[in-house]
């Protein structure tokens, strides 16, 4: 506990202020610990403008989503029209719920983003393990958060996601059809599946994705921040104990910052006033007809954030199970042959596999889907024991490593492309090399990531004065 | 060589679209829609039409009567000329039809066309666009109930409620042979009888009703652009600020 301190009467008003109440809540230390004295590496990019983006795009999802549920009604029979109340007779609702809507898609622009950075410049390497899993439990809940929130418009397309994502649990086996019967509260998606939805949307996922916020900048301060050289600035201190390549977050980054939260409003606000729908892809032209059960559009497709996993989802067809289960019987051969382990090991390692390929053969490849999708997001916590570079930063890896990572960049592009297309023979195909080479990147990178010379890692960062 | 060209413009174009349009017995590519959604006369002209001829059988649920203020109508106006299903001006636009009825006429209920113009929208154009193809392209069809049948939406359950306008019509088709098929494609129309509009003033009008349509689906598209501009404005001043203020803090950062 803090020492109790006494202040000169003489002291001006907002010093004394200041002095109560930091005998009685941490309020400066925290400034200190959290702005003032938090010292981050002075080589930031552009790319590190997007954590705070984040920040800022959680607060206007919450600040507006509090005026939206004022307005809305969460009712099958009266939801679609209680959104359009808000568009038309609501003072400056239209505004909110475009802010809201828009503010969506931004989430997912900025979140992809920074984890992106990470991801090139080793973020998620020791001593910053748990930062990267925050991060990636704030990905799971987001998403479910943006699924859940999708349904409320009752829109045709709210409806028929929602259905479709819903029905997939069903594939589960045993517990499938009672599970989505537990999330639907109905037997289809109706007005139990909006209240519940609706709940979670607007209290349960906000509180955790909150807490899980806090719990991600906590862990990253106490740790601090990479840089894109990946150098450690804490091996490099002056006498005072300051990193040397540090500099204090405020108000260094905090007036960089505000000019990245400007550079950002300047795109959000674009979109905003002049093309809300965004071509279809922020606003689906098909969720402006209510929702009905008894129509299903020729078409479903989710909104685009989703869309690469939607395509893996897709991807799995019985066909594709084949080719899975060759890759589970190649990695058993390379486990018994070539891996340094007992061979009872071995045998569990062989076992295992037969097991596995009869459990697939066994269960539906729409089960396999389902595992595949939820797989794609789940394999990004594993990415810290995954990766074995002798360096973090993407610019001392070898050339080739560039390249790889390109081609994931690619990749997780054109799946997103393929998944908001209907369904083809050729976009199937390239889904399906597409989700191997997703899987593949993650799986094989404990042995790819060691191949390759790296280049030599300066002690200090990279900076020109700007 | 020009010629050359431009035939085999010609020909790709048709290829591109009027083939697969036909091949696939769907609708057809749709017309740009003249936009005057800043043309208040054309607004007004289009609610008259939307509610003389449309509003019988569809509803507007989610329109106020008196947000048509913002067209440049007065209440009074409004009052006088507009309002047929009620007499309060703040109420939304109702139809007075029965669905059960509706249903029995039309083979369903007519669609709510509040923000029709917005969900019409697809990879073919703007719903605005749909409409004004859609509004363009009915024809004569004695094999159909309604004796109707349309271009855009074939087969669709709406008769052509704007006949007396446009005249009766038939479409003209022209085989042509592409990859060794023969294809219909749409050369023209036959005017079986005339309507009281011109082929061109029934354009002009369909387009006042389509923008009116468009208009509805999000009365303050117009606002927010004239607003967007100067928060744009705004915000680009203050990037400039923040730019210089950021410069000023990092110039002793070496």
């Amino acid at each position: 506990m803090a020492e109790f301190k006494d202040i000169s009467p003489n002291a001006p008003a907002a010093d004394k202020a200041l002095n109560w109440i930091d005998n009685r809540f941490p309020l400066s230390k925290m400034f200190k610990e959290h702005m003032s004295e938090y010292y981050a590496p002075k080589n930031f990019n552009f790319l590190y403008f997007f954590g705070a983006l984040s920040l800022l795009v959680l607060v206007i999802q919450i600040l507006t989503g509090i005026f939206l549920v004022m307005h809305y009604k969460p009712d099958a029979s009266q939801a679609f029209a209680s959104v359009e109340y808000i568009m038309r007779d609501v003072p400056w609702g239209w505004l909110i719920r475009y802010m809201h809507s828009t503010g969506a898609s931004a989430f997912f622009v900025v979140v992809y983003m920074h984890m992106f950075r990470g991801l090139i410049y080793g973020s998620y390497r020791k001593p910053r393990e748990l930062v990267w899993l925050f991060g990636c439990a704030i990905f799971l809940a987001l998403m479910g958060e943006a699924f859940m929130g999708y349904l409320l418009p009752w829109g045709q397309m709210s409806y028929w996601g929602a259905q479709v994502i819903v029905n997939l649990f069903s594939a589960i086996p045993f517990i499938g059809p009672d599970l989505a019967l537990l999330i639907r509260g109905d037997y289809v998606v109706g007005d139990a599946t909006l209240n519940r939805f609706f709940s979670f949307h607007v209290i349960a996922v906000p509180l955790v994705l909150l807490g899980l916020v806090v719990a991600h900048i906590i862990a990253l301060h106490e740790v601090g921040s990479n840089n894109p050289d990946g150098v450690e600035i804490k091996a490099n201190k002056d006498a005072s104990g300051k990193p040397l390549d540090g500099i204090p977050f405020h108000p260094y980054y905090s007036v960089h910052d505000l000019m990245g939260v400007i550079g950002f409003l300047l795109v959000f606000c674009a979109i905003i006033f002049f093309a809300p729908e965004f071509g279809g892809y922020f606003l689906e032209y098909n969720n402006f007809i209510p929702a009905d059960p008894l129509k299903t559009p020729l078409h479903i497709a989710p909104v685009w954030y989703f869309t690469p996993y939607y395509s893996m989802l897709r991807a799995i067809t019985s066909e594709m199970m084949y080719a899975l289960i060759v890759c589970v019987l190649a990695a058993a051969y390379l486990g018994a042959t070539r891996a340094k382990i007992s061979s009872f090991f071995k045998a569990v390692v062989v076992g295992g596999a037969v097991l596995l390929v009869v459990v697939m053969l066994a269960i539906d490849a729409k089960f396999w889907g389902v595992v595949v999708m939820g797989g794609a997001v789940v394999i990004l916590f594993f990415l810290p024991w995954l990766d074995n570079c002798a360096v973090k930063s993407i610019r001392y890896r070898p050339d080739w490593h560039v390249y790889l990572y390109a081609i994931f960049v690619i990749n997780f592009f054109v799946l997103g492309y393929l998944g908001i297309q209907p369904p083809s023979s050729i976009g199937e195909r390239v889904s399906q090399l597409g989700t191997l080479f997703y899987f593949g990147f993650f799986l094989l990178m404990p042995w790819w990531s060691r191949m390759g010379d790296t280049k030599p890692v300066p002690d200090r960062v990279n900076f020109t004065a700007h | 060589m020009k010629k050359f060209i431009l035939s085999v413009v010609l020909a790709l174009t048709s290829a591109l679209y009027a083939l697969p349009s036909f091949a696939a017995g769907d609708s057809i590519p749709w017309d740009k829609a003249p936009n005057r959604l800043n043309d208040l006369g054309a607004l007004q002209n289009g609610a008259k039409l939307f509610v003389n001829y449309c509003l019988n059988c569809h509803a507007a649920s989610y329109m106020r009567f008196n947000r048509l203020t913002d067209i440049g109508l007065t209440e009074q106006q409004i009052k006088d000329n507009l309002l047929f299903t009620t007499d309060k001006v703040g109420e939304t636009m109702k139809v007075a039809m029965d669905p059960k009825q509706a249903k029995d006429w039309f083979g369903g209920n007519p669609p709510d066309l509040t923000v029709i113009a917005r969900s019409r929208s697809g990879s073919g154009g703007t719903g605005a666009d749909y409409l004004y193809t859609y509004l363009r392209t009915y024809y004569r069809d004695d094999s159909k109930a309604t004796g109707w049948n349309n271009l855009a939406f074939p087969n669709v359950g709406m008769p052509h409620v704007l006949w007396e306008l446009q005249g009766q019509r038939k479409p003209i088709y022209e085989e042509i042979e592409s990859h060794g098929h023969a294809v219909q494609v749409l050369k023209g129309w036959e005017q079986i009888t005339p309507g009281t509009l011109s082929p061109n003033d029934y354009d002009s009008a369909v387009a006042d009703l389509v923008n009116y349509l468009q208009w509805m689906s999000d009365p303050t598209q117009s606002t927010r652009i004239r607003l967007g501009v100067w928060v744009m404005f705004y915000l680009l001043i203050f990037f400039v600020i923040a730019w210089r203020l950021n410069a000023a803090y990092w110039k002793d950062i070496r």
